[in-house]
């Protein structure tokens, strides 16, 4: 059963100003299946966030189809799909994870997890509690959760925004390039982190242009270069 | 879960002056940005159509003179539209063009259904009466007569600005511009209202008092539910608080679309100018 489906998908970027157009990605086929965890890698400029950014809508797509199975909508084209939907989608259903941190202002890492539950509906209490049990899930260091995270280290931001979005239990989420400028020891906790998010039942894609990081960790990883996968089943 | 729009709009006219014989086809109008240089008229809001939906923040951008205060001056009546259509989905007003209603009814949504907060406090808060006088006078006008449970609500909201109890019987003349913004956005919740505009709420304040007015906006949304228009030429206020965007240049819709996507993808050749331009 096809969880997401990428179909003859491109995208390209115009600079009115410059009358410039940029093909960033053009033709690109792959599908997901549910829980599985697929790496898209490529060298930079390839065009592998640009793929990510489209299936989350923050670009806006202009050719082919992603079509995602919604347990709200059932089968539902990503790049047609009204904005509302687009916005449920994102509180309960796709969560989007980079290194780059983009919160409200004076607010706590225990409050931005808590705000990520409250704004699913769920009352404060249970925000509390969850907000706890996934902090130190992800292990964000104790001393860390009652301050603001913008002396954060590259890694400590990283996994509060796993924090933020894996509080949310969501059914897909996007990885885009979580392991830039991170050391050794830090990405083995990414990892771990990852298999974490997978033994959850959360259906993975990530950015790497980190080759020995994905292998053994996902099922599947597509080659932008080849526009297809290239080791298909490997783990699991 | 996907209630249609608590408001929509369809195609909001408003011009300032008579127009002539050019300017009143939209074919032959030849137009200087939003004005018609032959008779002066100054086209402020032009074919604006948009929803507006449960829960939800919606911005409004753009550069001065694009017509974003003067469109929100439409949908509060302060300003009469011109042309167009604004429905609330709500069982007293089903399917009605509320711009046609009589003034009396139109105050009547006012106090009941609106909240506005301007950007200049001097225009939302009778400023020789008390902060607690402010929401009281909301609070009657939409129906409120038992003097201590207005009370009751007046001070809970203050709390819920961060206005100091013990300086509620002053004047907000005597308070600094952020708290005078605080008390307005007490008063504009005081009545409950589902729809909520904020007009430029945050220009003017200093940042850590931006950052306090934003976060109460955002837990208001949390909390209380309540729809809002923002508006800003912030992009930074825009990009914290709004789920989707309007852009607004002369008058008119130009580009709309999700927050994120406006920010990194803008589409419009005036939005990308505007969105390149930030530092």
């Amino acid at each position: 059963m096809t969880f997401l489906k990428v179909e003859g998908f491109g995208k390209s970027f115009t600079i009115s100003h410059l009358n410039q157009t940029i093909r960033a990605v053009e033709q690109i086929d792959f599908s997901i299946d549910k829980g599985e965890f697929i790496g898209i890698t490529g060298k930079s400029g390839s065009g592998k966030s640009t793929i990510l950014k489209s299936i989350y809508r923050t670009y806006l797509p202009d050719e082919g189809k992603i079509l995602y199975d919604s347990e709200e909508y059932g089968l539902i084209d990503l790049l047609q799909a009204e904005e509302r939907k687009i916005l449920y989608l994102r509180k309960y259903e796709i969560g989007y994870v980079s290194q780059f941190l983009n919160v409200m202002p004076r607010t706590t890492s225990r409050e931005l997890v808590e705000q990520s539950v409250l704004e699913m509906g769920k009352p404060a209490s249970v925000a509390k509690e969850e907000a706890e049990y996934v902090l130190s899930h992800f292990e964000l260091d104790r001393k860390l959760w009652d301050t603001y995270p913008n002396t954060f280290s590259g890694g400590e931001k990283l996994r509060l925004n796993i924090a933020m979005a894996a509080v949310k239990k969501p059914r897909l989420l996007l990885l885009d390039e979580p392991t830039a400028s991170l050391d050794e020891q830090s990405k083995v906790k990414v990892r771990e982190l990852i298999e974490k998010l997978k033994k959850n039942g959360t259906t993975l894609a990530g950015v790497f242009h980190d080759i020995e990081f994905m292998d053994g960790l996902c099922d599947k990883v597509f080659d932008m270069k080849r526009r297809q996968y290239t080791s298909e089943g490997a783990v699991i | 879960m996907h209630n249609d729009a608590i408001l929509s709009v369809k195609n909001l006219e408003k011009q300032f002056g008579p127009g002539c014989s050019t300017c009143h086809n939209e074919s032959t109008r030849k137009l200087e940005k939003n004005y018609c240089p032959q008779c002066g008229t100054v086209y402020a809001c032009r074919n604006i159509s948009f929803n507006l939906f449960p829960g939800e923040i919606l911005g409004i951008v753009g550069e001065s003179g694009s017509g974003k205060s003067t469109l929100m001056q439409c949908l509060y009546f302060d300003e009469a539209a011109t042309s167009g259509e604004l429905i609330l989905n709500n069982q007293e007003f089903q399917e009605e063009n509320v711009l046609e209603l009589s003034s009396q009814q139109k105050r009547y949504i006012r106090n009941y259904h609106f909240g506005m907060v301007y950007q200049n406090p001097l225009k939302g808060l009778k400023m020789d009466f008390s902060a607690m006088g402010n929401i009281a006078e909301k609070l009657i006008a939409a129906g409120g007569r038992n003097v201590a449970e207005m009370e009751s609500i007046g001070k809970t909201l203050l709390e819920k600005v961060h206005i100091p109890l013990f300086r509620m019987k002053e004047e907000p003349k005597r308070f600094s511009g952020g708290m005078q913004q605080r008390v307005q956005i007490a008063k504009a919740l005081s009545n409950n209202p589902p729809i909520l505009f904020l007009d430029e709420v945050t220009t003017g304040l200093d940042l850590s008092v931006q950052a306090s007015v934003l976060d109460l906006i955002k837990t208001i949304q949390r909390e209380l539910g309540i729809s809002m228009i923002v508006v800003s030429h912030d992009l930074a206020v825009i990009r914290m608080l709004a789920d989707r965007t309007l852009v607004m240049l002369n008058g008119e819709i130009i580009e709309e679309g999700l927050t994120d996507q406006i920010l990194e993808d803008p589409q419009n050749p005036y939005t990308q100018q505007l969105v390149y331009s930030l530092l």
